[in-house]
């Protein structure tokens, strides 16, 4: 088949849905008001261990417009069968009232429903709730751990025994949590043994499997709706407990339940990225060349489900050349809820230690952070012996260092000033690996040369409606406006979760292959019409544009597609795509190269950062308006990691003590000032059939120990934790 | 007043029904008398809650309702009136997701108790567009992909058109500063600030 000429991808097309969110009616989860519909109100526990002994909820059900008070006292017993999909864990998942066992501070010990929001809320606050405390553990440093993941090649400890120069360095990462501007909500409504849920997710299909298995029901009756995502970033990917208490009370209730999460339950009702110590050890020679690294990792979870981050042993092993690696990795149990991936999970977690000790070694030996990279540039993947299918970091440190001025940059530490400002530029790598999953997507091209693609994937705010737009434009060979893309909807066709950075490479691929089946159905159908100028043409020399099937290279041999199907009493075409991932024979990234400059107060230890680059090898880019905000996001949420969001807990009695926006900081607009962004040209095709490697992670990894560094370089004063505060640099 | 650790040792109960917050601010308003007895008060004034009568006009229609006096203006727009476009974001003034022109002001609507806008005029996002025709600082945002999820921009783009309003965007970092009572996770502000600068004019 000819190739089609690519007409959208790769064009900066506007948000094709910005319409909708710019005028407020984008519906998100709670805004779906249906009459009729009761709100319900959690209430959470204060401990964080121990039994509930007493639960009055006399003064709840007193108020008026209270329908229902739902406890372990009186909620029937769920099911709760396996789920082995669902993203759920080792262990079992929280149980919602099955019991009077408190788990973590926080966890859901009642629901009120209620026909107000105001009647659920203030009633939830009278239920009076007695509990016998025990000693709770919440501290990662002095919890014992699981056993450990381990790995290792060659001889560490020997060869970090003979090297030249040997750095032993302990890293601590502080929790952080997601809180995208949506907070959880849920709509859920029961038609007999029928169950409809609007929810925000990352993936219906997690919702649906999830609920069907707590209630003991089949998942074809469960529909989950989940057209718009207000931000997610990794929280909502699982099915929360709250989903379990939102359908619970709505079939106890009688009726449909809104259950919006308050802001401070997103704190514990939802994931977060996990604290972590991390002890790195690195030896190298004296030219800097790498030669062993110890990497021994701590980092939480609770008592009843295990969370270990995907990836964060990865970047120790294969971003740059080291002979001898040892890795440990140990969960600790505490007596918290359970952590899930956020953007970036485990590499942007190793990236803050690794990029640090690459930084101090480079300091260390007086050789530029960039040169020192560069001679421990692997040529093949070490740890699985694996080719690259492509690898540009030298092209990245190149461009970003001539865009950035990086010869501007006096090595010597603390020796540039802006008046009070102490002035330092750093530099960091990004790495995360290119994800993909089977999918599925239905196509349909009606006789007008319009078209609707389903998929059940996701938007959270990346863009999937655009670009998936644009890909199905170019391979029907009609214009962005004349496809309508739908996802969201447990009714469309399966896809994987909307994470990860693998919904472009995978419903990507999967919405090419079935627009390509339907444009070959139409081509098929003209060739072998007498009536059609294209009749006993080559199908393989037949491509359309515009609507309209020609000859390659003689365009004026052709028809439209409305001309073909409606001569042909077709009211439309369509198509079943899919796409299952090749088994990798290559190791497969996207990558980065993270330049920050930032200004610290020399007296006040403030920091300010001043302006970013980064620059990406992330194989084709779809569509690059939205991918240049997904990267300048990227940075900002990497500013906020590195010197301001910090979840903290009283160890005394595991309560989070800054569960709001307050005091949980996060980038605001002043915080933010100049950031670019740039895509390196190119595609990997060994990658997907699309040429992509995902972006959405990577844009994120680097970009906190970029600013470690530059503050390193302004101030001398090396950070070995996140978030750096002011008083680390007095 | 001494304030005693309102951490309980381990076996020990909490008060019933009570946060560590409320509790401190209860034993130290007691002087120690025992929270218990305290707790009435609140239930008491849970059966007194009222409605109250409110008359005003939301993005130029006239709404004259009965409303809880405990909801707020947000929960009124998006709950009664079914304009949902205004987000909740964190119900406590921190986020910016809710904002709204009140009389030509920015407030966020969360913190605003409806019953107390007798005679107000409301702005929210549903009401800046002249039919079709979007107003220029919805275009803007477009054209400048000054969003992501979507879930800020209302309150954003109200909070814009106020901030033009207002004059504050004489420079970028004057409508960055003027602009950091929204919050964005997505982190869409640099975006955001030239979205403002194209609605105002300034390019």
């Amino acid at each position: 088949m000819s190739p089609q000429p690519q007409a959208a991808v790769g064009r900066p097309v506007s948000r094709v849905e910005g319409r909708l969110k710019v005028t407020g009616q984008a519906k998100y989860a709670a805004d779906q008001t249906a009459s009729g519909t009761a709100h319900a109100a959690v209430v959470d526990s204060s401990i964080a261990r121990g039994r509930i002994t007493g639960l009055d909820t006399a003064a709840a059900e007193a108020c008026p417009g209270v329908l229902r008070v739902i406890s372990h006292r009186n909620a029937p017993t769920l099911p709760y069968l396996p789920n082995r999909g669902s993203l759920n864990l080792p262990g079992e998942r929280l149980h919602v009232f099955q019991d009077d066992r408190v788990l973590f501070h926080g966890q859901p010990v009642a629901v009120v429903v209620a026909t107000t929001l105001e009647a659920a809320q203030h009633a939830a606050s009278l239920v009076h709730v007695q509990y016998t405390a025990e000693p709770s553990a919440t501290d990662l440093t002095s919890a014992p751990a699981d056993e450990p993941t381990t790995y290792a090649r060659g001889d560490a400890a020997a060869a970090l025994a003979s090297a030249a120069v040997r750095l032993d360095l302990t890293y601590r990462l502080s929790r952080m949590h997601h809180n995208p501007m949506e907070p959880h909500a849920i709509v859920t409504r029961w038609d007999g043994a029928e169950l409809t849920v609007w929810d925000k997710t990352q993936w219906v299909q997690s919702t649906r499997d999830e609920l069907a298995a707590v209630f003991g029901i089949n998942p074809a009756s469960v529909r989950v709706i989940s057209p718009y995502v207000g931000g997610a970033f990794g929280n909502a990917a699982r099915c929360w407990p709250h989903a379990t208490i939102a359908a619970l009370a709505a079939r106890e209730a009688g009726r449909p339940v809104k259950l919006v999460l308050t802001r401070r339950q997103l704190y514990f009702g939802v994931g977060y990225r996990p604290a972590y110590e991390y002890r790195l050890s690195i030896g190298s020679d004296l030219q800097g060349r790498l030669t062993a690294s110890v990497h021994d990792l701590r980092s939480e979870t609770s008592r009843y489900e295990t969370f270990a981050e995907r990836g964060v042993l990865v970047p120790g092993r294969m971003l740059y050349t080291t002979p001898n690696v040892t890795q440990s990795h140990r969960t600790v149990p505490l007596d918290v809820n359970t952590p899930t991936p956020m953007r970036g999970p485990g590499y942007s977690t190793a990236a803050f230690p690794i990029e640090s000790a690459v930084d101090e070694l480079a300091h260390e030996l007086g050789i530029d952070p960039i040169e020192l990279r560069r001679r421990n540039e692997p040529e093949n993947d070490q740890a699985s012996g694996l080719p690259f299918s492509t690898r540009r970091l030298r092209e990245c440190y190149t461009v970003g260092a001539r865009e950035f001025g990086w010869n501007r940059r006096n090595p010597k530490p603390r020796t540039t000033r802006d008046g009070d400002w102490l002035i330092g530029m750093g530099v960091a790598t990004a790495v995360y690996d290119t994800l993909r999953a089977p999918a599925q997507a239905h196509v349909r091209l009606d006789a007008r040369g319009t078209a609707v693609v389903e998929s059940a994937t996701s938007d959270m705010g990346p863009g999937t409606y655009t670009s998936m737009s644009q890909v199905a434009a170019d391979a029907l060979g009609i214009d962005v406006p004349q496809v309508t893309f739908r996802l969201g909807d447990t009714t469309l066709p399966q896809a994987p979760v909307h994470g990860g950075s693998l919904t472009m490479a995978s419903i990507g691929s999967t919405v090419q292959d079935g627009c390509d089946r339907v444009r070959q159905q139409a081509i098929a159908l003209a060739v072998g019409d007498e009536r059609s100028p294209l009749y006993g043409a080559d199908p393989a020399a037949v491509v359309v544009y515009d609507g309209r099937l020609h000859v390659k290279g003689d365009p004026a041999r052709g028809e439209t597609y409305r001309q073909l199907l409606t001569r042909n009493d077709r009211t439309h075409l369509e198509a079943t795509g899919s796409y299952t991932p090749a088994q990798s024979r290559a190791s497969m990234h996207a990558y980065g190269a993270v330049f920050a400059e930032v200004a610290v107060d020399a007296r006040l230890g403030m920091v300010r950062v001043r302006r970013m680059l980064g620059v990406y090898d992330a194989g084709r880019i779809i569509s690059p308006k939205l991918a240049d905000s997904q990267a300048i996001g990227g940075m900002v949420g990497g500013i906020g990691a590195a010197l301001m969001e910090h979840t903290v807990t009283d160890h005394r009695d595991g309560r989070i003590v800054n569960a709001n926006l307050a005091e949980y900081l996060v980038p605001v607009n002043a915080d933010v000032p100049a950031l670019k962004a740039i895509y390196l040209n190119g595609r990997d095709d060994q990658a997907d059939p699309i040429g992509v490697k995902g972006l959405g992670e990577v844009v994120l990894v680097g970009v906190a120990p970029a600013v470690a560094n530059a503050v390193f370089h302004a101030t001398g004063r090396r950070v070995r934790h996140l978030p750096i505060a002011p008083e680390d640099l007095l | 007043m001494p304030i005693e650790s309102p951490v309980p040792a381990a076996g020990e109960e909490y008060p019933a029904g009570l946060s560590r917050r409320t509790f401190i601010a209860a034993t130290a308003a007691a002087g120690g008398a025992t929270a218990s007895g305290l707790l009435a008060e609140p239930a008491e004034a849970a059966e007194a809650a009222e409605n109250g009568r409110v008359s005003l006009t939301v993005n130029g229609a006239r709404h004259a309702t009965t409303v809880d006096n405990r909801t707020s203006l947000l929960d009124l727009l998006r709950e009664h009136l079914g304009l949902t476009g205004s987000k909740k974001g964190c119900n406590a003034g921190a986020c910016g997701a809710c904002t709204v022109l009140v009389d030509g002001r920015r407030v966020v609507s969360c913190l605003t108790l409806a019953v107390r806008l007798n005679g107000a005029d409301v702005t929210t996002v549903e009401g800046l567009a002249d039919g079709d025709l979007l107003h220029p600082l919805q275009q803007a945002f477009i054209d400048q992909d000054a969003l992501q999820c979507g879930f800020c921009t209302p309150g954003q783009i109200v909070s814009g058109v106020g901030c033009i309003r207002e004059g504050h965007t004489g420079s970028r970092e004057e409508i960055r500063e003027w602009m950091s009572g929204n919050i964005c996770r997505c982190g869409c502000y640099p975006k955001i600030v030239r979205a403002v600068e194209q609605a105002a004019g300034r390019k």
